[in-house]
């Protein structure tokens, strides 16, 4: 049996979801942008997803774009601002937070941005933030939880400072962690464009959103046939919409009874870490982090190997993020908040998700903890 | 046994992986990620990596990655580097076997609990009845690769496995295409693994250290001309060197502090000896002075008949001198099969 422990990678799919998926999988068909009544269902079916949403994210269904995943949320929202400020002769600047996720990291580093700093526990540098940006900025992006460390950001005191010093910069926020845990209505509304991802929450795969607050231009990425208010060309992913939507509606009306049993699992599995194992150490300790993300540092353990070690016990976990290899990069983020590159060779993520037993964390616990002691006792290797 | 099976994406490793599995064993493949380090923005190698998945996959064993780019940028990359910015002749491969391959992912492979690492390469080792273990070359001559692996101890050849050193590669690549291994018809890699084809080594090193031009002289001193980048020469060399009609012009030393670069013929290249620094010994003992053993100066470099006298290796003719810093590996003198150890030349 697998203890699955890695629910920020993907989540298994909700039922709800399966279910709304059902008839596009099966017996309804149709491309959404034709003109006769096999169309029209189809339209309606995504067109419905998008009230959905919209509900959920606490904005306009007009405001929804649908896309292929968060990462081409993100990407829509930073090389589309840009290039539409650009084109428009306003601002063009951009910069984000260190911790950023790659798809909005390796976006911002691509268009020539700034990045500014967190401190040791995740949390934004407001003053950093202050001096990186400036009138010249047109966009600024902070994801609302981070992937790794599950640390969650005040977008309201962000949105503060780019009111005083960037007047002409809109705010977008990747919320793809955040999504299964918070309210992203409230906690994202500084935000003019916010990314989701479906298969962080019960969705399936390869469909995300971008919200996109009116009055705010974006130049598209992909050009075709003009779907999604010509923001987003391509032929709807009807299934896979109309399965996010399903699964984001049926996450938000439970979404505080399972936070709050998460987080104490989460209190639960990294407490009794801390107990067996010495010298655990809790990124980002101390900060608001989510439910679902508990970030940990064993010292003397080298994440890789007792990676390997709880996949032979069945535990799936990993370190953070990967690289094209599929071996473990160094962690950006870590380093961001001042962990040494040795010190971030020990850290492995375990992310919970609603399904997530007490038994799961127990046995989680007792393989690292085993695991953790025997990789301990073996030959040393510098860390 | 548990075996960690090293699979560079490349045919021989694969073919190794599928031995052993045939033999019976319980088996993880693991491809390690090099490059890519603190010094280095660019790429892994994806691909190899993929096909390695592949592979792994195609045998319905698990497969791992592990990342150790930064060991492989500091006790492969920056030794290679500093070698040439003092006008030396590194070898990579060697140190990547001594310091990562039989080190680093040896060590991590006993901590995981494994019996032995297996990996690809050319070479046999063989059990004596009290359990030395010796390290042979691969019965393929053409393909042998002990000579990279010289460095390696009783201690890391007690727990390592070269299922394919009694294959040749005609037959590696037989069995490959008889399981339908995906590498099966994989060109072999040949150049410095972390030097791209198209930027090439100047442009590599260009990129870490300042090159500097010097002029060639003669072994009076004499001016003869002069060279771009004396980091770039090797000792017996001659492209680049110029040289008349009629005679060849070698590079037989490079000073990089008085930025010249001596250039002579093949018997100003030519000496009875080759004193070896940082000797190491595959059975923990060197061989008592006098012995006669068969040395090899390269990868697949002719065999020469020699002395061992404690700590230079004497030639039994003169023979033509390895650029300092190359391996210089000693076999044993009866049919030149087992690799006693060897040392850098001086």
């Amino acid at each position: 049996m697998t203890v699955y422990l890695d629910h920020a990678a993907g989540s298994p799919l909700r039922v709800e979801a399966l279910e709304a998926m059902r008839p596009w999988l099966t017996t309804s068909f149709g491309n959404p942008s034709g003109g006769h009544a096999v169309a029209r269902r189809a339209r309606r079916a995504v067109d419905e997803a998008r009230d959905a949403v919209a509900e959920v994210l606490g904005c306009d269904p007009g405001e929804v774009v649908f896309t292929g995943s968060g990462t081409e949320a993100d990407n829509l929202a930073i090389f589309g601002v840009v290039a539409a400020a650009a084109g428009g002769g306003r601002p063009a600047g951009v910069a984000c937070s260190a911790i950023e996720h790659p798809a909005v990291l390796e976006s911002v580093e691509a268009v020539g941005g700034d990045v500014f700093a967190v401190d040791e526990r995740g949390a934004i540098d407001l003053g950093d933030l202050a001096k990186v940006i400036g009138p010249a900025t047109g966009l600024v992006s902070v994801m609302l939880a981070n992937n790794e460390v599950g640390t969650i950001q005040d977008l309201s005191s962000v949105a503060a400072v780019m009111a005083d010093v960037a007047p002409a910069a809109v705010l977008h926020t990747d919320a793809v962690q955040a999504a299964p845990w918070l309210d992203v209505a409230t906690l994202a509304r500084p935000a003019q464009l916010v990314s989701v991802s479906g298969h962080k929450f019960g969705g399936p795969q390869g469909v995300g959103a971008l919200v996109i607050r009116r009055g705010v231009t974006v130049r598209p990425l992909l050009r075709g046939g003009g779907q999604e208010r010509e923001r987003r060309s391509g032929t709807h992913n009807v299934a896979g919409i109309v399965g996010m939507a399903a699964a984001l509606t049926a996450t938000s009306a439970e979404r505080e009874v399972t936070a709050a049993r998460v987080a104490r699992l989460r209190q639960r599995l990294v407490a009794n870490l801390g107990q067996r194992l010495d010298g655990v150490i809790e990124s980002g300790a101390g900060g608001e982090l989510l439910p679902g993300i508990a970030n940990v540092r064993i010292p003397g353990v080298e994440s890789e190997s007792l990676l390997v070690l709880l996949d032979d016990a069945g535990v799936a976990a990993s370190a953070g993020s990967s690289c094209a290899s599929g071996a473990m990069a160094p962690s950006h983020v870590l380093a961001a908040m001042g962990v040494g590159r040795t010190d971030a060779r020990t850290a492995i993520r375990l992310s919970l998700g609603r399904d997530t037993t007490e038994a799961d964390v127990d046995v989680a616990v007792a393989a690292i903890v085993a695991a953790g002691q025997r990789l301990r006792q073996a030959e040393p290797v510098g860390v | 046994m548990r075996v960690l099976a090293a699979l560079s994406g490349g045919v021989d490793s694969s073919v190794a992986a599928a031995l052993l599995l045939d033999a019976g064993h319980e088996v993880v493949a693991v491809t390690m990620k090099l490059w890519g380090g603190a010094q280095d923005s660019g790429c892994c190698s994806v691909g190899d990596v993929e096909d390695a998945r592949r592979v792994a996959q195609q045998l319905d064993i698990p497969h791992h990655v592990f990342n150790f780019a930064d060991d492989f940028d500091r006790h492969v990359v920056s030794p290679y580097v500093d070698a040439h910015a003092a006008g030396r002749t590194p070898n990579p491969c060697i140190e990547c076997n001594r310091h990562i391959k039989f080190d680093r992912l040896l060590v991590r492979a006993r901590q995981l609990g494994f019996d032995a690492l297996a990996t690809g390469h050319h070479a046999r080792r063989t059990v004596d009845a009290d359990g030395a273990v010796r390290l042979r070359r691969g019965v393929d001559r053409a393909k042998d690769q002990s000579y990279v692996l010289f460095a390696l101890s009783q201690a890391d050849l007690r727990d390592v496995l070269f299922p394919i050193g009694d294959l040749t590669k005609a037959e590696v690549r037989l069995k490959a295409a008889g399981l339908g291994l995906r590498t099966a018809a994989k060109s072999e890699s040949q150049d410095t693994c972390f030097i791209t084809a198209d930027a090439g080594r100047r442009a590599f090193l260009e990129d870490r250290i300042d090159l500097h031009a010097g002029r060639l002289v003669d072994p009076s001193g004499a001016t003869l001309g002069t060279v771009a980048a004396v980091e770039l020469i090797t000792v017996g060399q001659r492209k680049g060197l110029g040289g008349g009609a009629g005679e060849r012009r070698y590079a037989v030393a490079v000073d990089v502090a008085a930025a010249t670069v001596t250039v002579g013929s093949t018997d100003d290249l030519r000496t009875d000896g080759v004193r070896l620094e940082g000797a190491t010994w595959v059975s923990g003992q060197a061989p008592p002075p006098g012995t006669a053993v068969v040395v090899q100066m390269s990868a697949h470099g002719q065999p020469v008949a020699a002395s061992w006298d404690g700590s230079t290796v004497q030639f039994v003719a003169p023979e033509r001198r390895p650029a300092p810093g190359q391996a210089v590996v000693l076999y044993d003198g009866v049919d030149a099969d087992e690799v006693l150890g060897g040392g850098t030349a001086a």
